[in-house]
């Protein structure tokens, strides 16, 4: 019995007659577009689209920071709440004589910047200590699916790539982060093939190298689209190898700091038996990752379960600058059906393979090759004013993907062959991306900003580094594909052996929490409500109806 | 199915639920008021966390699944299983040979392997865990490495294998030792470091990193565009 014939028990989703009538025109339409261009957007254009159609745009989304080092400065409401927050810890009550373990580096997360950065600092020498609030490798590295940039190819270098991330943000980026970020690239894709990583590869050895939005080459290393959870296994498997201390289900709530303002650890939380850990740490790595739990805009979101900010709040707290706070990445391509898994990830990699965007109509609305925040934009465009997507029985929006292209663009069978997670993601559901295209809209991706950091992942605090995507400089305000399992790369791997060589330096002094008393006082001043905690740790998706039952008698529960 | 047709009857680690039906395992328990910790990661069918054993009431058969990915139906009785006790073996990959030795030194229990199918029946990624098993018992370590290239690691198989092997652990060796030792290497990297090593490209970035908005945005736009592969 093959394992297909045990499965047929599975729920079949179909899609509805409305939308199979508006399934069939695109079909019909296909072999028409099959070899069809779509001009790209001109800079004017894109300016347009942008400012009228990306969330980041809409009024009222964002507000001016009212305490700390970024006062005055725009952010991402959602953003802010975090930010400006009390502590979860209570200064005056916390017993700061105790030090439960002691170690040089001490890395909070766990997912692939986390686990770079543990890697090199042990390398480096020092003793290591990684924290993660859920299981090690819970983490958006492990869902990026289309692939890693690297210019290696005869036609292509580091300055073109550094040229293409520029424009994909909007040339804001910090252009010496950039240029880290482009000229270790290569030295990464060889870091994990010496790991035993797999790439998409020709015979010979060399690598399958597809383009993305916005790159002006083809530099995009690919594991079928799996890449970011090959690499991640990969790095965890190599990280438990080698014995590196690991905590799970242990986020850090509080960052220590001393009299001189160094940072010189965290607090941690043990999430199953409500313990805390005080760890003393000679340097500090945050590596907590993105926010796309936090539902900006109340989008749905590609994001982990666990992306909820926590380094962000963390570091300001502790007087840490940040980056681009006033924009998010949306995702063009979310699920919109099957309803049940809405929002979650299509990569980027089937358009790169050939699949086209079309309308209710079957027609083609933009290059499907622009950067991610212009084609999020013609989608929203395309659906809210130009009303040309198409509705799901559940009252949700989208436009179609055309996956079935795919094989007829590049051979019968690659579609399966390169995307084997997308074809079994619908087959679950009785959909075949082969024969039918998919519905999309888009969903929260990609916390574009972050702690403003230097090309080791130096933080303005003191042994404190942040990595990956808590930090923020290097995509401006937009990142391209395959750039960001990159940066946590990049970064991880400077900030790990920066964090270690630093670490052999003088130790900070006592822990204190005199930034928490401080930023507590400037909310106060600021009227910020004492209601509003960070980090936000976990989003509560218990229904409406169970949480009224908790509030409408007041109790909070068994706990 | 009761009058409601909207609603489903579930039976949640046994105990009786009703709720909406297009939820999936996981957001039905999040719908009734559960706030999980364990047994959520991703929410997207790629991290493992939330394997899941149920029966259909009626049906003698033991079914698996991902909590994120698997619709509720009505009678249906589950129990997650978030974390699996395993055997994973310590090595350094650089020092090993590619072959059945390095197999069987680090899971000689692989070698007991019944034949039976379990693993691959309780796959919810579908793959044919068997065929991966009996290319590790071959030595087959390119086989096994592609076969299982789609595992996420989520336990199942090794929770059904009456040999108690860890099927996953296995498989991850065997793509490292693939990737690292098997794989052939490509030229145009190692040219293409050997340059950035030597120097090459630091002029041009430099010059690039000084260069105001205006002539990177005329260099931009006016760059050439390479052509999809044929």
């Amino acid at each position: 019995m093959t394992s297909e014939q045990t499965k047929q028990w599975r729920t079949v989703i179909t899609y509805s007659e409305d939308m199979r009538h508006s399934i069939d025109k695109v079909a019909a339409n296909r072999k028409g577009r099959t070899k069809q261009s779509f001009p790209k957007l001109t800079p004017d254009e894109k300016k347009q689209l942008l400012t009228k159609y990306h969330p980041d745009y809409k009024p009222g989304t964002t507000r001016k920071l009212l305490v700390g080092p970024n006062k005055g400065e725009p952010v991402v409401n959602e953003l802010g709440d975090i930010v400006e927050a009390y502590s979860r810890i209570s200064p005056e009550k916390t017993d700061l004589s105790r030090t439960d373990i002691q170690t040089d580096v001490l890395i909070i997360g766990g997912g692939g910047a986390g686990a770079s950065a543990a890697l090199t600092a042990q390398e480096a020498g020092a003793h290591v200590l990684l924290c993660t609030k859920l299981r090690f490798g819970d983490a958006n590295t492990m869902m990026a699916q289309g692939g890693i940039q690297a210019a290696d190819r005869e036609n292509d270098s580091p300055a073109i790539h550094h040229l293409d991330v520029m424009g994909g943000g909007g040339f804001t980026n910090i252009p010496n982060l950039v240029q880290t970020l482009v000229k270790d690239a290569p030295s990464i894709i060889e870091w994990l093939e010496d790991l035993g990583m797999m790439f998409d590869k020709k015979p010979d050895g060399t690598f399958v190298e597809m383009h993305g939005g916005g790159t002006s080459r083809r530099r995009m290393h690919a594991a079928r689209d799996y890449t970011g959870a090959e690499i991640m296994r990969t790095l965890r498997d190599e990280v438990i190898n080698r014995d590196i201390q690991v905590i799970e289900f242990s986020p850090a709530i509080e960052l220590l700091t001393d009299a001189d303002g160094n940072c010189v650890g965290a607090i941690l939380l043990n999430m199953e038996t409500n313990e805390f850990v005080f760890v003393n740490a000679k340097t500090t790595i945050l590596a907590t990752g993105g926010s796309g739990r936090l539902h900006c805009q109340e989008f749905p979101t590609t994001n982990h379960y666990g992306a909820t900010g926590d380094g962000l709040a963390l570091a300001y707290r502790a007087g840490a600058k940040l980056a681009f706070v006033d924009t998010i990445q949306y995702h063009p391509t979310g699920v919109a059906f099957p309803e049940l898994i809405s929002g979650q990830l299509i990569t980027e990699k089937m358009r790169s393979m050939g699949a086209q965007l079309v309308n209710i109509d079957g027609e083609r609305f933009v290059n499907e090759l622009e950067t991610r925040d212009a084609v999020a934009s013609a989608i929203i465009r395309e659906c809210q004013e130009r009303n040309k997507g198409v509705r799901t029985p559940g009252g949700l929006v989208g436009v179609w993907l055309d996956t079935p292209l795919i094989d007829v663009l590049k051979g019968s069978g690659q579609t399966q062959r390169l995307a084997p997670a997308m074809v079994r993601q619908f087959k679950r559901f009785g959909i075949d991306i082969i024969k039918d295209p998919i519905l999309v809209y888009a969903t929260q991706h990609y916390q574009n900003g972050g702690v403003l950091i230097d090309e080791n992942g130096r933080t303005n605090v003191p042994n404190l580094y942040v990595a990956g995507e808590a930090a923020g400089g290097i995509h401006g305000r937009n990142r391209l594909m395959g750039n960001s399992l990159l940066d946590i790369l990049v970064f991880g791997r400077r900030a790990g052996g920066d964090a270690a060589k630093r670490s052999n330096a003088a130790p900070g002094g006592k822990p204190i929490l005199d930034h928490v008393v401080r930023f507590h006082k400037e909310l106060k001043k600021a009227g910020v409500s004492t209601d509003r905690h960070s980090p936000v740790l976990l989003p509560d998706y218990r229904s409406k109806e169970a949480k009224i039952e908790l509030e409408a008698f007041a109790v909070r529960g068994w706990e | 199915m009761g009058a409601d047709k909207s609603t489903v009857t579930i039976y949640v680690f046994g105990k009786q639920y009703r709720v909406p039906q297009n939820l999936t395992i996981l957001t039905a328990m999040e719908h009734l008021g559960y706030r999980l910790l364990r047994g959520c990661g991703c929410r997207s069918g790629f991290c493992g966390a939330c394997a899941t054993v149920y029966r259909i009431r009626g049906d003698f058969r033991l079914r698996t699944g991902l909590a994120c990915q698997t619709p509720v139906r009505d009678g249906m009785v589950f129990s997650m299983l978030p974390f699996h006790p395993s055997t994973k073996a310590r090595y350094d990959i650089k020092s090993l040979q590619p072959d059945i030795n390095a197999l069987l030194r680090y899971y000689p229990e692989i070698l007991r392997c019944l034949q039976c199918n379990s693993c691959t029946r309780a796959c919810p990624q579908d793959l044919p865990v068997i065929d991966i098993m009996a290319a590790a018992m071959r030595g087959d370590i390119a086989n096994a490495a592609d076969l299982s290239f789609d595992c996420i690691m989520c336990g199942l198989c090794a929770t059904r294998c009456p040999a108690e092997i860890v099927q996953y652990n296995v498989a991850i060796l065997s793509r490292r030792l693939y990737g690292t030792h098997l794989s052939p290497k490509a030229g145009h990297l190692k040219k293409k470091l050997d340059e950035i090593r030597a120097g090459r490209y630091d002029e041009e970035l430099s010059k690039l990193a000084k260069m105001s908005t205006a002539e990177l945005t005329k260099l931009y736009n006016s760059r050439e565009i390479e052509p999809e592969e044929a």
